[in-house]
């Protein structure tokens, strides 16, 4: 079983943005950049797969600029096989990502995609859902749960109220939630190793895909601050202040 | 400009997240008509909101647990007549729209919390930090609304039921089963008041012992931090924050949590926000109106007693 795995660069979550004066976005330069962290849990899972003989080849694939080959070597340290950058400069949104995706799936034809559920840039949650939709393939989102069988492949999925497990004929997309694993930090031989394992380079025009964002962004800017109130020295300060000053309960 | 909205319900009762996106339907300016897939009484039930101008009840067996592949091939079947198809930032809505939108080669625009015009609105990016105006120019807009932005819909409405039929089931997924944990108190996302408890209460028992009392006299929702969920403590459906649910009550109650931007992301918007947590210098302090420093050990009994005083 092939497993694709794509893995978008983000500003690191540790990362306080900030966002332009002029409303034009937020500060990029000299910050730092990381995997964004549902895809290392989407990366960790397709090595358990193959751990447990399941997988036997893991692709990572980037949509970005040069610099995402980092993003794309931090899964090969991780434990991918081989990489694929599809380079493109600027905004790339969901549905042009999902369309280059589906090229690099009709070459490469995985049995399972695995991508994060969120981008923690542009929090879109729409990419897996995407690319279902574009090869016709069943869809198992904000997976806390993976367990390929024989020509299907069960999810549990995390939903507002609980769980939900469903199966889905393969080859199937999963998106990942947060508590799927935890993923592995990369040892430094791995790291070394990580270094001659290929990368192949690509461009939107070979999927034959034009990645002009669809919406125009007219302006970004700070949301509403919210300033510290005041520090009450006691639990019976407290209810009085939320009774009679707030009036909330 | 006509929209469809698709409708979150339990079999019998709209969701009010759907309500509350029902709001934001009705601001982009055109009648709503609203999708129900499941159970006639829940169309019934949609049919009173107040603004909704019709209900497309589809009842067939295909929809009964809202997968994704059935749903979005029915509202691509339906969406000829439609300017835009909304629904709420709801995980049913996160999971059926953006397929909805792919297969009509659209882009979605998510979690919107104001709608600035019809083709115009505003959406939080980076959990919050930072809010984007986004203009799109798609034929058909599909958008999911994040609901803590909007206020509900009442009732009142006497809007006409008309049967859809099925669309052809894709026949690549099925349902096997679920766990839905069934509450007796408010759900987190319509709760005027929350109670949510960090990683230093320490265990399931701790929330029962000392949260739990509070949320009772409060009539409150109990919500949680990643921290606490991914230790075990408290189930994943009470995560609030960036990847968890998204909520603005009247008052929010953070206990032992530790303010990081994601769960911030979840909660900043509360009108009365309330901190306890024994560091004076934790970050969640700089977010709340009232903050008590100290062990909530203590303060959590505490704070139940003088609720029970004024509450006799
Ligand atoms: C991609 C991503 C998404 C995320 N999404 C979310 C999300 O949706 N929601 C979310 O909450 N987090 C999210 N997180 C995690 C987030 O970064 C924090 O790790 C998490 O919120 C911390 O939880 P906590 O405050 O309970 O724990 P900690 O950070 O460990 O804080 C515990 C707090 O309790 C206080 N404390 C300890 N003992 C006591 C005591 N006896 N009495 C009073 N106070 C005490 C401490 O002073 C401390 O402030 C996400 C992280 C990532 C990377
Ligand atoms: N530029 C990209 N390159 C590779 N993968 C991406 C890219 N953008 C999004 N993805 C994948 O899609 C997921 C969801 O992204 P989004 O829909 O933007 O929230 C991410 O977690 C990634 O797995």
């Amino acid at each position: 079983m092939k497993v694709l795995v794509p893995v978008k660069r983000v500003i690191d979550y540790n990362v306080k943005v900030r966002v332009k004066a002029d409303g034009s976005g937020v500060e990029l330069a000299n910050v730092k950049m990381s995997m964004n962290p549902f895809d290392e849990i989407a990366v960790e899972e397709a090595i358990r797969l193959k751990e447990k003989g399941k997988a036997t080849e893991i692709i990572a694939v980037s949509i970005g600029p040069q610099q995402a080959q980092e993003t794309i070597r931090t899964a090969l340290a991780m434990g991918a096989d081989r990489g694929i950058l599809v380079k493109v400069d600027g905004t790339v949104e969901p549905l042009a990502v999902a369309k280059i995706l589906k090229g690099v799936v009709d070459e490469e034809n995985p049995d399972l995609v695995i991508l994060g559920k969120q981008a923690i840039d542009d929090d879109c949650n729409q990419t897996g859902q995407m690319l279902a939709a574009l090869l016709g393939w069943p869809q198992g989102t904000f997976a806390s749960k993976v367990e390929p069988g024989d020509g299907s492949v069960d999810v549990t999925r995390e939903v507002d109220g609980g769980l939900q497990t469903v199966s889905l004929k393969m080859p199937a997309v999963v998106t990942t939630d947060l508590r799927l694993n935890e993923p592995r930090y990369a040892s430094l031989p791995n790291i070394m190793k990580a270094k001659k394992k290929p990368i192949a380079e690509k461009t939107a025009a070979d999927y034959g895909v034009d990645p002009a964002p669809r919406l125009t962004v007219l302006k970004t800017v700070e949301p509403g601050g919210r300033k510290a109130g005041v520090k009450v020295g006691s639990a019976g300060e407290l209810v009085e202040k939320l009774k009679n000053e707030a009036a909330v309960i | 400009m006509t929209t469809l909205l698709l409708a979150d319900h339990d079999g019998a009762t709209i969701l009010d997240a759907t309500k509350k996106a029902l709001t934001a339907a009705k601001a982009l300016g055109g009648p709503v008509h609203v999708l129900v897939t499941g159970p006639e009484a829940a169309a019934q039930a949609a049919a009173k909101l107040d603004g909704v101008e019709k209900v497309l009840s589809a009842t067939d067996a295909a929809y009964a647990h809202g997968l994704a592949e059935p749903v979005a091939a029915l509202i691509v079947s339906l969406a000829g007549p439609y300017d835009a198809i909304v629904s709420a930032a709801t995980t049913h809505g996160k999971n059926v729209l953006p397929r909805v939108a792919a297969l009509l080669d659209v882009m979605q625009v998510s979690d919107v919390t104001k709608i600035v015009s019809p083709d115009t609105f505003e959406r939080p990016i980076y959990a919050g930090n930072a809010i984007q105006t986004v203009q799109s120019g798609e034929s058909k807009k599909v958008i999911t609304v994040r609901t803590s932005a909007f206020q509900a819909s009442g009732e009142g409405g006497s809007a006409s039921v008309e049967a859809v039929q099925a669309a052809e089931d894709p026949g690549i997924s099925s349902f096997k089963g679920e766990e839905i944990v069934k509450l007796d108190r408010p759900e987190l996302t319509a709760a005027k008041i929350i109670i949510s408890g960090g990683r230093s209460l320490g265990s399931t028992e701790n929330f029962k012992t000392y949260i739990e009392p509070i949320a009772d006299k409060l009539g409150a929702a109990m919500g949680a931090s990643r921290a606490a969920v991914d230790a075990g403590y408290a189930p994943n459906d009470w995560q609030v924050g960036q990847t968890g649910k998204v909520v603005a009550p009247d008052l929010y109650i953070a206990v032992g949590i530790s303010g990081a931007i994601q769960h911030l992301a979840g909660m900043k918007d509360s009108k009365v926000i309330v901190a306890i947590n024994k560091d004076e210098e934790a970050p969640i302090f700089q977010v709340a109106d009232y903050g008590l420093v100290g062990d909530l050990f203590k303060v959590l009994p505490e704070l139940d007693q003088e609720l029970a005083k004024i509450k006799s």
